[in-house]
């Protein structure tokens, strides 16, 4: 029964029904040739063999509460562990009457940023909330942490620690590498022989040693550094160290931008009568630094992972803590809980931080390469 | 005509030595050089004061002054007699040794991983991502312990130590297996590896001139193979088998003899080549992904099968991107291998600026000689790179 239809009348036929459809889909996709479904059968397989266990191991064997370790009588994980220690990994051994001034810090801090994750919110606003983020936190929280005026107890530095103290460093080290960052950049492009020189050689000593070396020098060279009365904290120095290391790191990303900057930009500055440091604000950096934010957020990525290093040299960040809560004699064999703890924790910072740098990359991308 | 002197005296003669871009220039750069001598001066001022008043010689004779102290693994001999150049050169070897086979292993599992991540199949390239995203996201040291801590110490004493086939064990001693012990003759078969792989290079640099001469081809890897198989085999043969095995046995807490993989070096190569195979994957997905399509499509169009497509024409130029963030992969490696320290793994850091700098007090030399190597690393690695950019740099006319 062969309908007549004049040329361009014909009805659009669907697809034919073995192109669409889930089954297509996982014949495309899965079993489109031997080999292919050879590697199907095997991924299968290793979720087979990793998965189940591992949920059961996670959660449904798992203990939850109690607050010794003969609540732990299943097979599987023993989250009691890390309940019992979850002060000492959040805050170290900070006292628990001033836990108060930490978890402040943080409401202000998610308060001042979340303003900038809305589009509604006008720039001046955000520039402004970024200043207090970048600069007044950093001043007004290290007296709120350290405590010892303004009728706050003092709080030496050695009872920090957990995540608290992961933070303090990673945060400290991302603030103050930004701008030492950028003034190395700019002075390792220079075009002044000593000043360049001298950016290239601090640039290339700190990113060609390890951070460990750097640590061990923080805590045995430089008491040597310094004249006899004047020994700083343990944790002081280690932030000096980690600041210095990154900034050179964030000093190589920024200079990437400065170079990717066509020449007509600076030349246009300069013809419109702009000072140096005019151009470079206002000009340069605002397009370079825009180029390079994943660059960017990956060195402060490193950084946050980085800080771990710390428990090298006594202090106790939250690894160090998961390591030390494992170690103590009352709860010994499980390691395995404070490690996936504190592998958590660190997750979920740096996945965030690499999604967001993934999205802002998306949103500032304008087209031009 | 009159006018012009008078608009000549109306010019500034010369700008006020602070408006002069060259001398404000040299001003800056004295004073930062200044700055920069001051606080050397200082620091080195500050530094000789503390050693004085802490009673420290300074100086390196301490190097020949002999250890004391016990290492637990060693590529090269040593023992408490030994010198501090000698822990030196101990710690120094076993970096070294960690990072190549670390890089080894990265690199492959790092490739596998990436062109896993670029697979149509929707499975596998799923579980390559999560792979990538999980050990990209967390610590290294995290992962060394868990090697460490949880997975490699925990495993059975010596006396029950898991069994294969008789001589191999693993326990939290690590894995103990028969060592090949060299008789005389031994060194036939040695010359006659190197022989092969000699002739194996030549063969090959001449298979490929005359492809370029003639176009005829040549199978080289079946050659080379074959050569670096059986050259070797027929020296044994000649020799008459001049190897025994050294079986490990249990005595008291732990078993003697045999070659031991010790838990140490394996938590570490574990974790250093995983976590950088994650970022190698990546490095390697970019590098493939930022060839054009337009070359694959000339190269079916030419005719070439997928597999020739791939080996002749997009790995030679993604090669092109790929490598130098790859070096800079090898140089994280081998700087990452310093967390040695935290698991008492003897490299460098750990038996030099560790253990010796404890022992002597002698901070300035040691610190200056470990950061003199790791330096001295990077600065070749980086003229590598550098001169492997200029050589594989696009030559435009």
């Amino acid at each position: 029964m062969a309908e007549k239809y004049t040329p361009g009348t014909h009805p659009d036929l669907p697809p034919p029904k073995n192109l669409v459809g889930p089954a297509a889909w996982i014949r495309d996709n899965l079993f489109s040739g031997p080999v292919n479904s050879i590697m199907t059968l095997f991924c299968l397989y290793l979720l087979w063999v990793i998965v189940p266990p591992l949920v059961n191991w996670l959660f449904l064997n798992a203990d939850w509460i109690g607050t010794s370790r003969d609540d732990c009588s299943k097979e599987g994980a023993c989250w009691v562990f890390i309940d019992v220690w979850m002060r000492q990994l959040m805050y170290g051994r900070y006292p628990a009457e001033e836990i108060w001034r930490i978890n402040l810090s943080y409401i202000l801090v998610v308060l001042t940023a979340l303003p900038l994750f809305f589009k509604a919110v006008p720039s001046k606003v955000k520039g402004a909330l970024a200043g207090v983020l970048l600069i007044v936190y950093p001043i007004v929280f290290f007296y709120l942490y350290v405590g010892g005026s303004f009728g706050l107890e003092f709080v030496e530095t050695p009872r920090w620690g957990g995540l608290f103290l992961t933070l303090v460093i990673a945060v400290t080290g991302i603030v103050a590498s930004l701008p030492l960052g950028i003034v190395l950049a700019l002075g390792r492009r220079s075009e002044m022989p000593v000043v360049k020189s001298l950016c290239v050689v601090f640039i290339e000593f700190w990113r060609g040693i390890p951070l460990i070396t750097v640590l061990f020098m923080a805590s045995v060279m430089f008491p040597l550094f310094v004249p006899e009365d004047l020994s700083p904290d343990k944790l002081v120095r280690a932030l000096v160290g980690v600041a210095l290391f990154s900034s050179a790191y964030m000093a190589e990303v920024i200079r990437g931008g400065l170079q990717a900057i066509p020449k007509g930009q600076y030349e246009a500055a300069a013809a419109m009568g702009l000072s140096y440091w005019k151009s470079m604000l206002l000009v340069i950096l605002p397009q370079a630094l825009k180029m390079v934010i994943p660059g960017i957020v990956n060195t402060f990525i490193g950084l946050f992972k980085d800080t771990t290093l710390v428990l090298i040299i006594g202090l106790f960040d939250l690894l160090g803590m998961a390591q030390a809560a494992a170690t103590n004699t009352d709860w010994l064999g499980f390691t395995i809980e404070g490690y996936v703890f504190a592998a958590f924790g660190f997750f979920v910072f740096c996945f965030a931080m690499s999604r967001y740098s993934q999205r802002l990359e998306r949103a500032l991308d304008t087209g031009h390469k | 005509m009159s006018q012009a002197p008078h608009k000549m005296a109306q010019m500034p003669s010369k700008p006020p030595f602070w408006r002069d871009p060259d001398k404000r220039a040299m001003l800056f750069q004295a004073l930062a050089l200044g700055f920069v001598l001051y606080l050397g001066y200082s620091l080195v001022s500050n530094t000789m004061a503390n050693l004085e008043r802490q009673n420290i010689q300074t100086g390196f004779n301490f190097l020949s002054v002999s250890t004391g102290f016990s290492i637990a693994e060693s590529i090269i001999f040593y023992d408490e007699d030994s010198s501090y150049l000698d822990a030196f050169f101990v710690g120094l070897g076993n970096t070294i040794y960690v990072s190549i086979i670390g890089i080894v292993l990265a690199t492959v599992i790092g490739f596998l991983m990436g062109v896993a991540r670029l697979s149509n199949n929707f499975l596998l390239s799923r579980l390559a991502a999560v792979y990538v995203d999980t050990l990209r996201n967390l610590p290294l040291l995290l992962q060394i312990f868990f090697w460490y801590f949880a997975v490699l110490r925990p495993l059975p004493k010596p006396r029950n130590a898991v069994e294969f086939g008789e001589s191999v064990f693993l326990s939290n001693r690590g894995l103990v297996g028969p060592k090949p012990i060299w008789e005389d003759g031994a060194a036939l078969i040695g010359w006659a590896l190197v022989a092969a792989i000699l002739a194996a290079i030549g063969i090959g640099r001449w298979a490929k001139q005359r492809q370029a001469a003639t176009g005829q081809t040549f199978p080289i890897w079946r050659t080379a193979l074959a050569l670096v198989v059986l050259l070797p085999l027929a020296a044994a043969v000649i020799t008459g088998f001049p190897v025994s095995l050294e079986v490990p046995e249990l005595k008291g807490f732990n078993f003697r003899g045999g070659m031991t993989l010790t838990p140490e070096f394996a938590a570490l190569v574990l974790a250093l080549s995983t976590y950088t195979a994650a970022f190698i994957a990546e490095i390697v997905r970019s590098g493939i992904m930022a060839i054009n399509k337009g070359q694959t499509e000339a190269a079916y169009a030419l005719g070439l099968q997928p597999g020739i497509t791939m080996r002749l024409v997009i790995i030679p130029q993604a090669l092109r991107v790929i490598i130098p963030p790859l070096t800079s992969q090898y140089l994280n490696l081998t700087k990452n291998s310093s967390l040695a320290a935290a698991i008492a793994y003897p490299d460098l850091v750990a038996v030099f600026a560790g253990t010796a700098l404890n022992q002597t007090g002698q901070a300035v030399e040691i610190m200056s000689m470990t950061l003199a190597v790791y330096l001295f690393l990077s600065l070749a690695i980086s003229a590598f790179m550098n001169w492997y950019n200029a050589r594989m740099a696009l030559v435009e006319r």
